[in-house]
């Protein structure tokens, strides 16, 4: 597969198709809708500092465009004015651009080389809605298309009242970079990448984006060789030459195109072995699960994993079925928090009312409540 | 990073004080060392929350109080000072610890006591996975692990010597522990309060009965964990516990071929 | 007719003429050959070729041959695949081995050919003029702090991190107390001691009698955890994590309880008899964050040692030594799939893993894109047979390489493959105190010490020849190597042109 990202790109390729994802990650969700500020997540992120190596970090934060609720917000880097013309065609063609502007963004030593970052606020052109049966999947395509055809861009947010924030650098100097603080949203979450491939890519840190799914990643997808090609039969181009990417299109396959209940999604990507299957006394339960497992056994991922991700209206933390990475969850009130090590909870929240290990496989989700 | 002036007070009693708040580890650790240089018996900790290495490779009769949730690999490769925290713990407590104390009055994560050598642990609440992996025992060194709650899977994987004791409080009907309970086990002794299913035991390991060697050792330690953690064990007896024990020293003497 | 109707592999035959019935053959035997009914008697089924009653029997009265069955000649079913189906269908377990792979697998240093000076270059001569093969093993800064402190003085403003010095870019790969005796463990001491180099204890820990080489010995910390105490941790010029070993990448270690005996026992504490298990991962270190976890914990223990991580070379194994170096390592041990081993299961021996020629081009290759290639200091490993290899190896990008197989076969071993047995006739590869017995650790030393100064007499020999009177020219310059015979895509991975380019 071609990558369109042009020179700079290629001296750091590796003919390599498993880079592992090592790193820290921390989330939160205020399910009664309550909007915090960025400066929360970035304090959180700061403490677990030794898990990454400075070569990315990231943070997606959800509510945060109250005023373009309803358009897609498309965050994407440019190497150059060049490929931002071509971008901006192709998005005009079908799309309607109500607003463009440069992401803010404050000068950070250890920050350096930033790629052109701009946003496009944008929605459908009537004669698309019509055309198309599903304007999801547009999207989808459109963002594939981008990312595949035009040189030195990258689209790494598309999702609505949402947007991803990453950079080559440490987490806590990403989020001040991207002005954080300046941002309310009732969901954030936060990635300190420590990778060792790609390292001076900026689209290579996390979170992974597809339309509203943000997905920060800890441990190394050993199966992913056959995710990516599940996924491609779907029409999901992997290109970013990072395992996460295979776990965002898992969840937007499972999820928003099968349907499937989320924590149920949860059961093919970390399915219970067959001997507790086989050992269920639940007959109904027993039959669902052996049932996932066939369809989608192509979709199992394995290898050590705890990822956080969020979605429109919620947040999920999931670890791989025998809890090789660390994920530690914790509640105050109506907020959940879930990160991969407890000190980086309590810096921001110093007496939950209760701190908990999830189980191997076992989703922890936060949801947006009825009316919030 | 978080790296700022570290303040240490000494009364009376030979103690020193630390306000470890946004200190960065290695400033911390080296500040611990030099004071137990300088002849301190007590450090104490305050507002520690996710400093790695705390007590790491220290060989000293010193006793750590950490105020706060201290991070990872705490007292790894510590051989002989007591450590203790007033809060939850992380992930690699007492990793290849060889000598000394650890007493954890809240839970502690994954990995706890690997390869350990000597030593206590004692953990007033639930521990992760992999708890106690391939510890080992020679002689008159014998380390020993006590869980006040819970535990997750892989509890006792290796095992090689020691004494590894989960007592399952708070756990409400639901498992003491996880699956695969001592798999690969080919020495030392879990003791498990509550019932483990055989579907949740490793091959290599059989449920055995109580002597009077292990009442006494159990009624030992629930009365030191006690004392030392402050967990309400009250009701906790001996005979509430099961031994699980490997049945042979060479589990996979007939996986070859030559 | 044996259990596995498998014929006998070899023939042992005594000339009985010539026998004096001294029954030294009887004795030497590790695994029980020999004995005694009238004349001396052999029980063929049980030879392992390994030579000791050859070497030891004072009239030259044995000779043992391969057993010339005639097998019908198939190039697809070779007859070792057949014994083995056969060996198989004796017992459903899976085959053991020892050592490294035995397979005709394509080795990538006999395509190398070296470069030497002619007319357009001077070349060097070794005898008469300096040669310098000193290494440094560690971090080093990416560039140096240098301030002014009078007039046109100057001094470092900065130090550099902590190194281990080498005499020569050899050093003895780690091989267990359990595996080998220990007597091999104090011939390698003394002789790494002697050699201005270090050895490597290993995954079994370290017998307190050696305490005393520490400025020679580099300790291991294996997924098992043997002996590993502070002590130990001090006890040695660097700590080794070892992830990883070449003849079984991925799996765990299995000393059988036959070689865990009394002192091994007690260095490893485990109990007597028992066998040793080091599990396939460490199990703390799961995801690259982790090993910079352990990392950072042995660092804070040891007051900063170097550390340097063992792993063996897998398909991405680039990326994971990128990793290794961005989590703190000072040196990365690569050792490639041709690695040996006390015991593996003989499947992983023969076919998992990579050459450590490719492994170590890729690696060294990565690390200069990255520019982090000073952070660590890369060791090859793995099937180094000779000075040419040295050579090689050293040219693709190595700092230094380990010897453990050839070191094993100075001290007498003949390659049997037998070390699992516990029953090495030459003492190495056992903990029988009757065997162990006889190898001299004295005398091993010697051997070893003769070996590494041959082979640091020939690399000199060739960097004379290549124009070159210091070890780091030829470090990384592939420029000096040709292929021959490779295809292209190799010779692409390996960044080597063909010879005549």
């Amino acid at each position: 597969m071609q990558l369109a990202f042009g020179d700079g790109f290629d001296k750091w390729r590796v003919d390599s198709s498993h880079v592992p994802a090592a790193c820290g990650l921390s989330g939160l969700i205020c399910q009664d809708g309550r909007m915090v500020g960025g400066d929360v997540i970035i304090e959180s992120m700061k403490v677990i500092h030794d898990r990454g190596n400075g070569l990315g970090g990231g943070f997606a934060g959800y509510g945060i465009y109250p005023r373009h609720s309803d358009s897609y917000a498309i965050h994407i880097m440019f190497e150059d004015a060049a490929g931002k013309a071509s971008c901006e065609e192709l998005l005009e063609q079908s799309l309607e651009v109500e607003a463009a502007e440069e992401i803010p963004t404050r000068p950070v030593p250890g920050i350096v080389d930033p790629p052109l970052l701009w946003r496009y606020f944008a929605v459908p052109r009537r004669e698309l809605a019509v055309a198309e049966p599903d304007i999801d999947d547009f999207m989808v395509r459109l963002v594939m298309r981008i990312n595949t055809t035009v040189p030195g861009t990258f689209v790494f947010s598309s999702g609505k009242n949402m947007g991803v924030f990453k950079a080559v650098g440490f987490a806590e100097d990403v989020g001040e970079f991207f002005r954080l603080p300046d941002y309310t949203g009732y969901t954030w979450i936060g990635h300190g990448r420590f990778p060792t491939n790609t390292p001076g890519w900026w689209g290579g840190a996390h979170p992974f984006n597809i339309l509203d799914w943000a997905v920060v990643h800890n441990g190394e997808i050993s199966s992913y060789g056959i995710n990516k090609r599940y996924l491609e039969m779907f029409g999901y181009e992997c290109t970013l030459l990072t395992d996460t990417e295979v776990m965002a299109y898992l969840f937007d396959l499972l999820v928003r195109k099968h349907g499937l209940p989320l924590p149920v999604a949860c059961k093919v990507l970390a399915a219970p072995f067959w001997k507790d299957i086989d050992s269920d006394e639940d007959a109904r339960e027993k039959e669902l699960y052996e049932s996932l497992r066939m369809t989608y056994a192509s979709a199992l991922v394995n290898g050590p994993f705890a990822v956080i991700v969020g979605y429109s209206r919620g947040m999920l933390g999931l670890n791989d079925r025998i809890k090789l990475r660390p994920l530690v969850a914790a509640t105050m009130g109506d907020t959940l928090y879930v990160s991969s090590e407890e000190s980086a909870i309590r810096q921001v929240c110093p007496r939950p009312d209760r701190v908990w290990a999830p189980r191997a496989g076992e989703p922890v989700i936060g949801q947006l409540k009825g009316d919030a | 990073m978080m790296i700022a002036e570290t303040e240490a007070k000494r009364d009376e009693a030979g103690t020193a004080t630390i306000e470890a708040d946004g200190v960065y580890y290695r400033v911390l650790n080296e500040r611990v060392r030099a004071l137990l240089e300088d002849g301190y018996d007590e450090i104490v900790l305050n507002g520690v929350n996710g400093q790695r290495y705390i007590g790491d490779g220290l060989s000293s009769a010193a006793r750590i109080v950490i105020n706060g949730v201290p991070g990872n690999d705490l007292g790894a490769f510590m051989n002989g000072p007591t450590i203790e925290v007033n809060d939850n713990a992380q992930d690699g407590v007492g990793n290849t610890m060889n000598s000394g104390k650890i007493i954890v009055k809240g839970h502690a994560g994954d990995v706890v006591g690997y390869g350990m050598r000597g030593g206590k642990i004692f953990i007033s609440g639930d521990v992760g996975y992999r708890v106690g992996i391939h510890m080992k025992s020679y002689k008159e060194q014998v380390p020993v692990i006590v869980a006040g709650g819970r535990a997750g899977d892989f509890f006792g994987e290796y095992m090689a010597g020691g004494i590894l004791v989960l007592i399952g409080l708070g756990s409400d009907g639901q498992p003491v522990a996880g699956s695969y309970v001592g798999t690969g086990m080919h020495g030392g002794t879990l003791y498990v309060r509550g019932e483990v299913d055989d579907s949740q035991l490793g091959e290599e390991v059989r449920v055995f009965d109580l002597d009077d060697g292990d009442r006494a050792l159990l009624g030992r330690l629930l009365t030191e964990f006690t004392a030392d953690t402050g967990a309400d064990t009250e009701g906790v007896v001996p005979e509430d516990f099961i031994k699980l024990q490997p049945y042979s020293h060479r589990p996979y003497g007939n996986m070859y071929v030559y | 007719m044996s259990a596995n109707m498998l014929p006998s592999e070899f023939v042992v035959n005594v000339d009985h003429e010539r026998c004096r019935r001294c029954k030294r053959c009887i004795l030497n035997c590790g695994f029980g050959v020999f004995d005694f009914q009238n004349m001396t008697t052999a029980d063929s089924s049980k030879c392992v070729a390994c030579h000791r009653c050859v070497v030891f029997c004072p009239e030259e009265a044995i000779t043992v041959t391969q057993n010339p069955l005639a097998f019908r000649e198939n190039a697809s079913w070779s007859v070792g695949l057949r014994k083995q189906i056969w060996k198989q269908a004796g017992s459903s377990g899976m085959i053991l081995t020892g050592m490294g792979t035995d397979l005709p697998w394509l080795n990538i240093f006999d395509h190398l050919l070296i470069d030497a000076c002619q007319v357009t270059n001077p070349s060097i001569d070794p005898l008469r003029e300096p040669m310098e093969l000193r290494t440094y093993l560690g971090r080093k800064p990416d560039r140096l702090e240098v301030s002014e402190v009078g007039d046109g003085e100057f001094k470092l403003a900065s130090p550099v991190a902590d190194n281990i010095k080498l005499d020569i870019p050899i050093m003895f790969s780690g091989m267990s107390y359990g595996s080998v005796s220990l007597n091999t463990h104090r011939a390698l001491a003394i002789a790494a001691e002697r050699l201005g180099t270090v050895m490597n204890t290993g995954e079994g820990g370290l017998h307190k009698e050696l305490y005393p080489y520490a400025d020679h010995i580099i300790v291991q910390c294996a997924s098992g955890r043997f002996g590993v105490h502070p002590e130990y941790l001090n006890a040695g010029v660097a700590v080794e994590i070892k992830v990883g070993q070449g003849a079984k990448p991925g799996i765990g270690g299995h000393l059988p309880g036959e070689k865990i005996g009394q002192e091994v026992s007690g260095t490893r504490m485990i109990p007597v008899g028992t066998d040793a298990l080091s599990p396939a991962p460490h199990h703390d270190i799961y995801s690259i964050e982790d090993l910079r976890q352990l990392i950072y914990a042995l660092k804070e223990a040891t007051g900063y040692k170097p550390i340097s991580v063992k792993i063996a070379c897998v398909h991405n194994v680039a990326a994971i030594a990128s990793g290794i170096a961005r989590a703190g390592a000072d040196i990365i041990y690569l050792d490639g799939f041709r690695g040996g081993t006390g015991a593996s299961p003989a499947v992983v021996r023969d076919h998992v893993g990579i050459p450590i020629e490719i492994a170590i081009a890729v690696v060294d290759r990565q690390l200069r894109s990255e520019g982090i290639r000073n952070w660590v200091s890369l060791i090859a490993a793995g099937g180094v047979r000779s000075s040419a290899d040295v050579v090689k190896a050293i040219a693709l990008g190595a700092d230094a390489v380990g010897i453990g197989t050839a070191a094993l076969i100075a001290m007498g071993c003949r390659l049997c493959q037998k070390c699992y047995t516990g029953n090495c006739s030459w003492g190495i590869a056992t903990q029988r105190p009757e065997l162990v017995g006889r190898l001299d650790p004295e005398w091993g030393a010697e051997r070893l010490v003769n070996l590494v100064n041959s082979w640091s007499l020939e690399v000199k020999e060739v960097l004379g020849a290549l124009g070159v009177n210091a070890i780091e020219s030829l470090r990384g310059n592939r420029e000096r190597l040709r292929t021959l015979g490779l295809d292209e895509m190799t010779a692409d991975i390996l960044d080597v042109k063909p010879a005549g380019r």
